[in-house]
């Protein structure tokens, strides 16, 4: 039993996380998911870590730096697929949203017969002119052509708990980073002569921030080494539902109380914050929202599931 | 990062279930909350079985007649005692998990001698005179004063929340020695007797209608000087050497029965926006075993995280939401606490956020020590 990061794996984050520090900047960040960041990031080896021989627990680690640079990009769907290509997974149940259409290598369908591959120039979509998150462009389609059928050798519904496992450890890097913005701002703003961090009423929304991206890491962590036991230890479910619904309420809840300590400037364009916010908003449509996470775990717990 | 346990550990777990399984088969029937005299014995017999079986002081070190199990080791005891509902440590909480440990740490060969091996065996019973009316959060302005008269401290002020007072035999007790010193600086760490002339202790009732908690009051009780344990004026920092001993399990058993009333109030019919907060407190109280998995494998590899801070300020408010929406379950059911373990949960969790450090008072904790924010602004005195 351990849940801290091995050797290993802390050599893998620090690695991760300078490679972003130094290619992905927040003004790339703010010009969106292209083909050149995709194919920085298949070259870095984030679209095939399972291919590579990264584990589950792996795999998370590089998630949370992903998501403390607030990358850009269906990155998730990118290393569910696993074979370098940049790839966006939707369903083909209304209404049919597509992320970055036009930078993908290729669109992921999800029917009821199974998952087909489909060449992103080949889907009719309006694309919308000012999406919620700026760097995530969004496309809507009415129907999706069909495409090639596509063979992962697993269960969709395997693909579909890793893909919540990923997107969690992704906003909980999410979370982490936008209340390090706060704290770190907290601690210059001077407001009434002093910096405002050490009064008690933001003091107390900046421990609240720690306290709930602790909880959502040791949520996350514990998934990710659940998905590797899977074929020993049941309930794996159980711990990807928790991990995504306490990641996911993490990641909103600490963008909209690092909003709140920015004050005015957490109202802005420049500031930051926003940016991590509406991704947090973003991927809670992605492989199960909050409050469907917290009714599965209802069933679970009422023994329906 | 890996969920299963090593060989040894389910050895070690093994060998505990099959011990608690005949322990617990002939266990006598809990004794009613309010009578003292049988719990203090049903505790203590307990206890005792423990110490028969090699269990008692888990945590303490081999040479006080500990056990010295490692951090993982002391998660599974936890676990599987609270999953086999295994009597908890009642009145002998303040002895093994505090007292000891800190005569361990500070205490001299005479006082280890007269009660670490009395504490294991269950055959001495402690509480602790912290808190004042006067002194909760702000502890350390704590006024019962202790003034010098030849060898003896001679005791004048008033405790509350003394934890196990009704039948404690010895007290761990914070007196000021020095009144002009500031006020961290002159406060000793007394053992107390508490059979001494001059004691009184009168229980407090809280708002379950009864508790474990008492007020004593001190009237020029005469204690020897030999009774302080480390230096005269040190006793802030004595107070504080027993926190290494937590590493992180503190809450341990407590989770495990959050998570088995989680499956009771399931069985409860609700409506689903209800029941959806129900899953919700499930992945709190999930997440929070594995934080305490987390901290377990930091300290085991010597480092520390955040977790043990974090883990008081988060389990007390999720149990408490929980307690709350066992009311919000129950409706009209929910109007009488006669073994209504569900009821009497919102009504125990209230001082979840109060005890043992408010909510507010760990924030501040955090938010200073964890996230380096200035102090307040210094207030008077």
């Amino acid at each position: 039993m351990d849940l801290d990061l091995s050797d290993d794996q802390v050599a893998l984050r620090d690695g991760i996380a300078s490679m972003l520090a130094a290619r992905v900047p927040m003004d790339r960040v703010r010009s969106g998911f292209d083909r050149a960041l995709a194919a920085e990031l298949a070259d870095a080896g984030v679209f095939t870590l399972r291919r590579d021989g990264f584990a589950w627990a792996d795999a998370v680690v590089v998630f949370e730096q992903l998501g403390r640079a607030c990358v850009p990009g269906p990155l998730v769907d990118s290393t569910l697929l696993g074979d370098g290509r940049s790839a966006c997974l939707v369903s083909d149940q209304e209404p049919i949203w597509i992320e970055c259409l036009d930078a993908v290598d290729v669109l992921v369908v999800w029917r009821a017969a199974g998952l087909e591959c489909v060449v992103p120039g080949a889907v009719t979509a309006d694309t919308s002119p000012w999406p919620l998150d700026p760097a995530t462009p969004m496309a809507r389609a009415r129907s999706l052509p069909a495409g090639v059928p596509l063979d992962l050798g697993r269960d969709i519904r395997e693909l579909v708990v890793a893909g919540a496992a990923l997107t969690a450890a992704y906003q909980l890097g999410l979370a982490d980073r936008v209340a390090e913005m706060a704290v770190a701002y907290a601690r210059e703003r001077v407001q009434f002569d002093r910096p405002i961090g050490s009064f008690q009423a933001i003091k107390h929304i900046c421990a609240d921030m720690l306290v709930r991206t602790e909880v959502a890491r040791a949520a996350v962590y514990a998934a990710g080494a659940h998905l590797d036991e899977r074929a020993t230890l049941p309930g794996v479910e159980r711990s990807v539902n928790g991990a995504k619904l306490l990641a996911g309420e993490a990641a909103i809840a600490n963008g909209k109380a690092a909003t709140q300590v920015y004050g005015g400037m957490g109202y802005t364009w420049e500031v930051d914050v926003h940016l991590y916010l509406k991704r947090a908003w973003l991927l809670d449509t992605r492989f199960g929202s909050v409050d469907r996470h917290a009714a599965d775990l209802a069933d679970v717990v009422r023994g329906r599931r | 990062m890996e969920l299963r346990y090593s060989d040894d550990d389910e050895a070690f777990r093994a060998e505990l279930r099959t011990w608690l399984d005949a322990a617990l088969a002939d266990l006598a029937p809990q004794p009613p909350r309010d009578a003292w005299d049988e719990r203090r014995k049903w505790d203590t017999d307990w206890q005792r079985r423990l110490f028969d079986a090699g269990y008692a002081g888990l945590h303490w070190p081999k040479e006080y007649g500990g056990r010295g199990a490692s951090p993982t080791e002391q998660l599974i005891f936890y676990e599987e005692t609270a999953r086999a509902r295994a009597p908890y440590v009642g009145v002998n909480f303040v002895g093994t998990l505090h007292a000891g440990p800190t005569l361990i740490e500070e205490g001299t060969d005479e006082q280890k001698r007269d009660h670490l091996p009395k504490i294991l065996r269950g055959d001495e019973v402690w509480c602790q005179g912290f808190s004042e009316p006067g002194a909760g959060s702000d502890l350390a302005s704590l006024r019962t004063r202790a003034e010098r008269d030849g060898d003896h401290y001679v005791l004048n002020g008033q405790k509350i929340w003394c934890s196990f007072g009704q039948v404690a035999d010895v007290g761990e007790f914070l007196v000021r020695t020095d009144p002009d010193a500031p006020k961290h600086k002159g406060i000793s760490w007394l053992i107390l007797p508490m059979d001494l002339p001059g004691i009184e202790v009168r229980p407090l009732r809280t708002v379950l209608g009864s508790s474990e908690f008492a007020e004593v009051f001190l009237t020029d009780v005469r204690v020897p000087v030999a009774n302080r344990v480390g230096a005269e004026n040190d006793g802030w920092r004595v107070t504080n050497v027993t926190l290494k001993y937590e590493r992180g399990t503190a809450f341990v058993s407590e989770l495990v029965d959050a998570m088995r009333l989680c499956e009771d109030l399931a069985r409860v019919s609700m409506e689903e926006p209800l029941a959806a907060e129900l899953g919700h407190c499930v992945a709190e109280f999930d997440a929070l075993w594995s934080l305490t998995k987390r901290n377990v494998s930091q300290a085991a590899r010597g480092t520390t995280g955040a977790g043990a801070m974090v883990i008081k300020l988060a389990y007390s408010e999720a149990r408490q939401r929980f307690g709350e929406l066992c009311l919000r379950v129950l409706g009209r059911d929910g109007l009488h606490i006669d073994d209504n373990e569900l009821v009497e949960e919102r009504l125990r969790t209230l001082s979840l956020t109060i005890a043992a450090g408010a909510s507010q008072i760990q924030r501040n904790i955090i938010g200073e020590r964890l996230l380096g924010l200035p102090r307040e602004p210094r207030t008077l005195n």
